[in-house]
């Protein structure tokens, strides 16, 4: 069994006097690589908060593994994109514990240059972070998060806006970091593209409705409780496609 | 003579005289000063609150010259009062943080007229805090505005990374582990005190200019955070020198000439726009 790094015991979570989560259960353990799915304001980025520490439970708790450290990717909407930082500028902030010199040291920028040269941005150290295309800003958030030494890494919506083949190549990072060791926890729109290839996911509603891997959770049933509306799951070459309810109704007033 | 040496003569004239040396030394402390810390000001959207502190300060002037206590600790510990509520403010978010400043520090503000009307002011004269007058720049204040200097230098330089990761991303610095609550209040602190030691020469009114022009500046110049806030520094800086000797010649107060010509920097920078972005060789593709 792999050691538990994050664990959620009965968290319940409100802004104001709103409940956003209620009595959710989740278990973070080493090696993880974890998708968090449901409809938006169901909660997802508020969970990762939660988990990371960010907003305080009303009741409930979070257990951290001691001197864990955790990385956290933005979801894209909630980055000042106007901000004065280079990628290498932008990477090189996420150490900021402990005295540090400001400069980037000579052998952080070796270590800087090594990750963005593994996910793809070689040579775009010194660009503003606004003159990048939408994959290459998504990767160098990421970079950030691998750069502070991060166990665990949280992705908030880490695909979205992006091309059906720069998914794929975010997708396919992700599956390599962790096949390395990195514990990864994402949250998710995309449920064919994304969440049908992860080995697990959560489905969040307020609460959580189903867990496992897609076989178990993407299932008419489970989705329908999560999303609030019918959907249609479909086989197709041994992977489930979820079919959502616009297409649905359609398919019923044809037959 | 000939006409170059005259203007050199005329330049240099007023160096003899020590309250001018000490004017020149607190306007070029002050405007790097400003420009340094208006960077992390600027990249906060929270440009209004040089002038919102300011004035809150003016008011704490008035209230500390009634009490009788130190000035400068009586109106430093109001201006702090009135930056941590806001910061608190805004933190707990019911509002947003320009609405905030415009709640807290005109009521400081107002709270320091009400006492001066009533009771009078023993303070200092009212014109000068209001608009900057060199002729009441005094020794202790080019040594406050050392020290503040000092102090701010070395803010920056021991948590550099720290204050830059909580201005561009509060929320994943503070998931990271760094105290985010602790770098806002001390960034607050550094505020006051900034405002409090340059407002003999700049002025209540316009301090706020010194904090945003040069950053604004910088920024238009840069899309390096590094770079923003040595420019912003440097601006700041000619901009008092430039400005003192102007408001010498000129006969007017130091705090409007000081700002002009930081104005004319940023009327420069945006008439050059792009063309100099390029020359100066920060620029990366189009906007
Ligand atoms: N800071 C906040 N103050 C008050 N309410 C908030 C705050 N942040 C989120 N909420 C509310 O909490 C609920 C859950 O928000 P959250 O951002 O966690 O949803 P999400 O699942 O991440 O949505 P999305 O998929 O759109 O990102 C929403 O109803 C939202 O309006
Ligand atoms: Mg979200």
């Amino acid at each position: 069994m792999n050691e538990v790094f994050i664990q959620a015991t009965n968290l319940t979570v409100t802004y104001g006097s709103e409940p956003v989560l209620v009595e959710v259960d989740l278990e973070v353990a080493e090696g993880d690589l974890l998708g968090i799915v449901g409809p938006s304001g169901s909660g997802k980025s508020t969970l990762l908060k939660a988990l990371l520490g960010s907003v305080a439970p009303l009741s409930g708790q979070v257990e951290r593994r001691a001197g864990l450290t955790v990385g956290l990717v933005p979801q894209v909407e909630h980055i000042d994109w106007s901000f004065p930082v280079t990628v290498a500028e932008c990477v090189g902030m996420a150490r900021a514990r402990g005295w540090r010199t400001p400069w980037i040291t000579r052998s952080e920028r070796a270590e800087i240059c090594e990750i963005t040269e593994r996910l793809g941005l070689g040579g775009l150290e010194g660009r503003h972070i606004r003159d990048l295309s939408g994959g290459q800003q998504q990767r160098v958030f990421l970079a950030r998060a691998l750069f502070t030494d991060a166990k665990v890494i949280f992705l908030d919506e880490p695909t979205s806006g992006l091309d059906v083949r720069t998914r794929h190549e975010v997708l396919h990072l992700l599956g390599e970091l962790n096949e390395q060791g990195l514990t990864i926890v994402l949250t998710t729109h995309d449920l064919n593209g994304i969440a049908a290839h992860l080995p697990r996911i959560v489905c969040l509603n307020t609460t959580v409705i189903g867990e496992g891997s897609p076989n178990e959770v993407l299932i008419p049933d489970v989705l329908e409780r999560t999303y609030g509306s019918p959907m249609r799951v479909l086989e197709h070459g041994g992977m489930r496609v979820v079919v959502d309810s616009p297409l649905f109704l359609l398919d019923e007033k044809s037959a | 003579m000939s006409g170059g040496a005259v203007l050199a003569i005329d330049f240099l004239k007023p160096f003899e005289f020590e309250f001018f040396r000490n004017g020149i030394i607190v306007a070029t402390l002050a405007g790097a000063l400003c420009g340094v810390v208006g960077s992390y000001v600027v990249l906060r959207n929270m440009s209004y609150i040089g002038h919102g502190l300011s004035h809150a300060i003016f008011g704490g002037y008035a209230v500390a010259g009634l009490l009788g206590i130190n000035l400068f600790l009586g109106a430093g510990a109001w201006g702090l009062l009135a930056a941590l509520t806001i910061g608190a403010i805004v933190r707990s978010r019911p509002i947003g943080s320009d609405a905030a400043i415009g709640v807290v520090t005109t009521a400081a503000f107002a709270f320091g007229l009400v006492i001066v009307q009533i009771y009078g002011s023993n303070g200092p004269n009212a014109d000068a805090l209001l608009f900057g007058n060199v002729l009441g720049v005094t020794l202790a204040d080019v040594w406050l505005i050392i020290g503040v200097s000092i102090c701010a230098l070395a803010f920056i330089f021991l948590g550099y990374r720290q204050l830059l990761f909580t201005t561009f991303d509060a929320e994943v610095a503070k998931a990271t582990g760094v105290n985010t609550g602790l770098i806002d209040g001390l960034l607050m602190v550094l505020l006051s005190a900034t405002v409090i030691s340059t407002m003999n020469v700049l002025g209540v009114t316009l301090i706020a200019a010194s904090l945003v022009v040069p950053a604004v500046v910088a920024r238009m110049l840069t899309d390096s955070f590094p770079r923003m806030l040595i420019l912003a520094g440097v601006i700041g800086a000619v901009s008092g020198f430039v400005g003192m000797n102007a408001s010498y010649h000129l006969d007017v107060a130091s705090g409007p000439t000081i700002v002009l010509t930081s104005a004319v920097f940023f009327i420069v920078a945006f008439a050059a726009g792009v063309p100099l972005r390029r020359r100066i060789g920060v620029a990366h593709g189009a906007h």
